[in-house]
């Protein structure tokens, strides 16, 4: 019979970007139980709406996360124009693509990066942050910010991006791909990187669909669900398709971001080959009332975003459920029976954003 | 057109008695837990529950009234509903019956009770002040019996003497 | 410039922050920025950091979290709050669970504003700290008695005294529990083979072996 010990794991930690905290019961260097315990990133800035007018709100839904801050100014726009009744112009749904494809990319490359600092291969930390920073520069380039940007508004977006501009978007892409490519390709297949992923912490298929998993970990078990299939945004007019794997481990989860990253490029090359001229917002007229339930990919799966008003100026109640809120139960389960050495791994793959969840 | 599934808005209200059954007959048609998420109205705590399948919402909305809100958990039927159970617990004061991973209250840890729904905290201050109007009451009436006690040990004394 | 300034190391923590500051924090070390060049590196353990970089505001959890490291790292040392909600709380300010800046619990040295505050920006504000930890640096006390003096007091201090509970048990309860543990494993290894039965009969009760 083994000695159990039950270590805290985090909320300073060096691998760890983001205070969570996990009481790990292990008995010989194997983990039998995790107990999450979160809280230290909650804010409670849901509650807000009764001080921040709805066109204000959306700068503090942006501030969720600064990772994933576009695609929750989109949600909360969406899920207020769907209050309203409003149908935006087409060239601002482009845009918003646009940029939301990009904050795809960039996230992708951002967790590559924490990944290979996560298992001590810093080298490549650094490489995948060099890439990351020419998407930071056409953020900064077009809406004015390198991680917050508040360009989203509720009609529409408050910047337009010319047609040269956003040509030399696409020529810039063309020109990290094969970088990024020889990048990916080291995590794909070097050997000790492999041997970190490969059959680790594995998900099956029945236990991702109990689990109510979203987002790369449930496409990397094999579960054929994104958001971008109902029919926002300018998704309809592209040429688009999930990408799914279906082994379950940390290998996989990899190869599912690694996939959606160069999927993003081409889906921004598409969309700016068909964008329509036109306007980017729509007047508005009257306040917010009824209820409205949208949902938004964000690079981590998932998210909800409802809102519920009563014809004031002040909306009634905010909420928002991202992915990272969703995933916590497969976390859990992922972390019973595996190795010490493992946790950190365990807990990148799920892509954590804790100040998501929390809010 | 595009067909926009994202568009539609299925709400449906239902009673909390009802809950566990609507809940189990949706997973049993394949659906996936999306979303649980409470409103404090002027009448009490409206809690709704969203489920998705190939991007088609459903959604229930269960009402509960304010000063001791109690619904019965889902974690039976979906059990990553504990996270959305709990986070409701600690700022709306909703009690669940039956909830799988319970953190009693300790969820998020914050300093302020419930600060979402202050008629929860208002009906506990009550219930305390109540239970110590009691136990004032009870000291009292304790008291009251040993004063009378005394006398009456005083009396046979002094009937003892005589 | 003294020494302490040459290649100071940093710890970073994320006090109840959105993230944004802390992947601008994070930026600063890769190459377009590079602060490594100047030996500057992000370290994990407090007691290796000369500044604790601090990004978000402080909420009533992560109160302990900020305090224990902020004393754990040796002096000299120096704190640099991270963008606008570590200084004062920033869009969340009316918040009902955030406490307000990173000075509520901590003193800090330098403030870098900003939502989110730009890597230059945070390069600026750690060179600008590094005089303040130089000045920190000379005047601090030159006997070792006294550094020691500090240190006790240090230990005394009542608002340190955390109770860590696992599992709704306190620290010595859950002691007391492996030690039962620990008992009943000793049993059971006592006699593993006939042998070392004999060899126990003999006198020798542990037969060499250390107990658990």
């Amino acid at each position: 019979m083994g000695k159990r010990t039950i270590i805290p794991f985090g909320p300073q930690h060096p691998v760890l970007p983001e205070p969570i905290h996990l009481d790990l019961v292990i008995e010989d260097e194997s983990v039998l139980e995790a107990i999450p315990s979160i809280g230290f990133i909650h804010r409670g800035l849901e509650k807000l709406v009764e001080k921040n007018e709805w066109p204000e709100m959306v700068y503090v839904i942006e501030r969720v996360c600064g990772i994933c801050s576009f695609g929750h100014g989109w949600g909360y726009c969406k899920s207020v124009e769907g209050n309203l009744g409003a149908e935006i112009p087409p060239r601002a749904e482009y845009l918003r693509t646009v940029w939301h494809e990009l904050s795809r990319i960039h996230s992708h490359l951002l967790w590559l990066g924490l990944l290979a600092d996560g298992f001590g291969f810093e080298s490549l930390f650094m490489h995948s942050w060099r890439i990351r920073e020419t998407i930071l520069n056409i953020f900064e380039e077009t809406a004015g910010g390198r991680v917050i940007f508040s360009v989203c508004k509720v009609g529409g977006v408050r910047k337009d991006i010319s047609d040269e501009k956003l040509k030399d978007i696409v020529k810039t892409l063309d020109g990290i791909r094969k970088e990024t490519a020889e990048l990916t390709n080291v995590f794909l297949e070097d050997v000790s990187v492999r041997s970190r992923l490969s059959g680790v912490g594995a998900l099956t298929k029945q236990d991702a669909e109990d689990l109510c998993a979203v987002g790369p970990v449930a496409r990397a078990s094999g579960i054929l669900q994104d958001v971008r299939l109902d029919g926002h945004g300018a998704y309809p007019y592209l040429d688009f398709s999930p990408c799914i794997e279906t082994e379950g481990d940390c290998y996989a989860r990899c190869k599912v971001r690694i996939r959606e990253l160069f999927q993003s490029m081409d889906l921004i090359e598409e969309a700016v080959s068909k964008i329509p001229a036109g306007d980017i917002e729509i007047k508005l007229k009257g306040n917010p009332s009824g209820e409205f339930v949208a949902r938004m990919e964000q690079p981590r799966g998932e998210a909800y975003y409802y809102s519920k008003g009563n014809g004031s100026k002040y909306l009634e109640r905010m909420r928002v459920r991202t992915p990272t809120n969703a995933n916590i139960p497969a976390l859990v389960k992922t972390l019973q029976g595996c190795d010490l050495a493992d946790v950190p791994m365990l807990v990148l793959t799920i892509d954590p954003c804790i100040s998501c969840t929390e809010r | 057109m595009a067909e926009r599934k994202d568009l539609i808005q299925d709400i449906a209200a239902i009673e909390a008695s009802n809950l566990l059954e609507t809940v189990s007959d949706v997973k049993d048609d394949g659906y996936r837990l999306g979303q649980i998420c409470a409103t404090k109205t002027a009448d009490g705590i409206d809690v709704l529950y969203t489920f998705e399948k190939d991007s088609i919402l459903k959604n229930f909305r269960v009402s509960v009234e304010d000063r001791e809100p109690e619904l019965h958990s889902i974690t039976a039927v979906y059990w990553p509903a504990f996270i959305y159970e709990n986070e409701m617990r600690d700022l709306f004061g909703i009690a669940f019956r039956n909830l799988a991973l319970d953190y009693g209250g300790r969820f998020f840890k914050i300093a302020k009770e419930t600060p979402w729904n202050p008629n929860a905290v208002a009906k506990r201050d009550e219930d305390a002040a109540k239970a110590e109007d009691c136990d004032a009451a009870g000291d009292a009436a304790d008291a009251d019996a040993d004063e009378s006690a005394k006398t009456r040990s005083d009396e046979e004394g002094k009937g003892g003497e005589n | 410039m003294s020494y302490v300034t040459k290649s100071p190391w940093i710890i970073h923590y994320d006090g109840s922050s959105c993230n944004g500051c802390d992947i601008e924090v994070l930026a600063c070390l890769t190459p377009m920025y590079d602060a490594e060049r100047f030996g500057i590196i992000n370290t994990g353990n407090p007691k290796h950091a000369d500044i604790f970089l601090v990004t978000g505001s402080v909420n009533e959890q992560n109160i302990s979290v900020v305090k224990q490291i902020y004393e754990q790292m040796p002096e000299p040392k120096i704190v640099v709050a991270v963008g606008i909600c570590a200084t004062s709380g920033g869009i969340f300010r009316e918040c009902y669970n955030v406490k307000g800046g990173v000075d509520t619990v901590i003193p800090v040295d330098v403030y870098v504003p900003g939502c989110a505050a730009r890597p230059e920006a945070i390069i600026d504000g750690i060179v600008k700290g590094l005089d303040v930890l130089a000045e920190k640096h000379a005047n601090m006390p030159k006997s070792s008695v006294s550094a020691s003096d500090a240190a006790e007091e240090k230990v005394k201090d009542e608002d340190m005294a955390i109770e860590v509970r696992y599992y709704g048990k306190t620290a010595e309860e859950l002691d007391e529990d492996i030690a039962d543990e620990r008992v009943s494993d000793a049993q059971s290894v006592k006699y593993y083979s006939s042998s070392d039965k004999d060899a126990d009969d003999s006198g020798d009760k542990n037969n060499g072996k250390e107990e658990v």
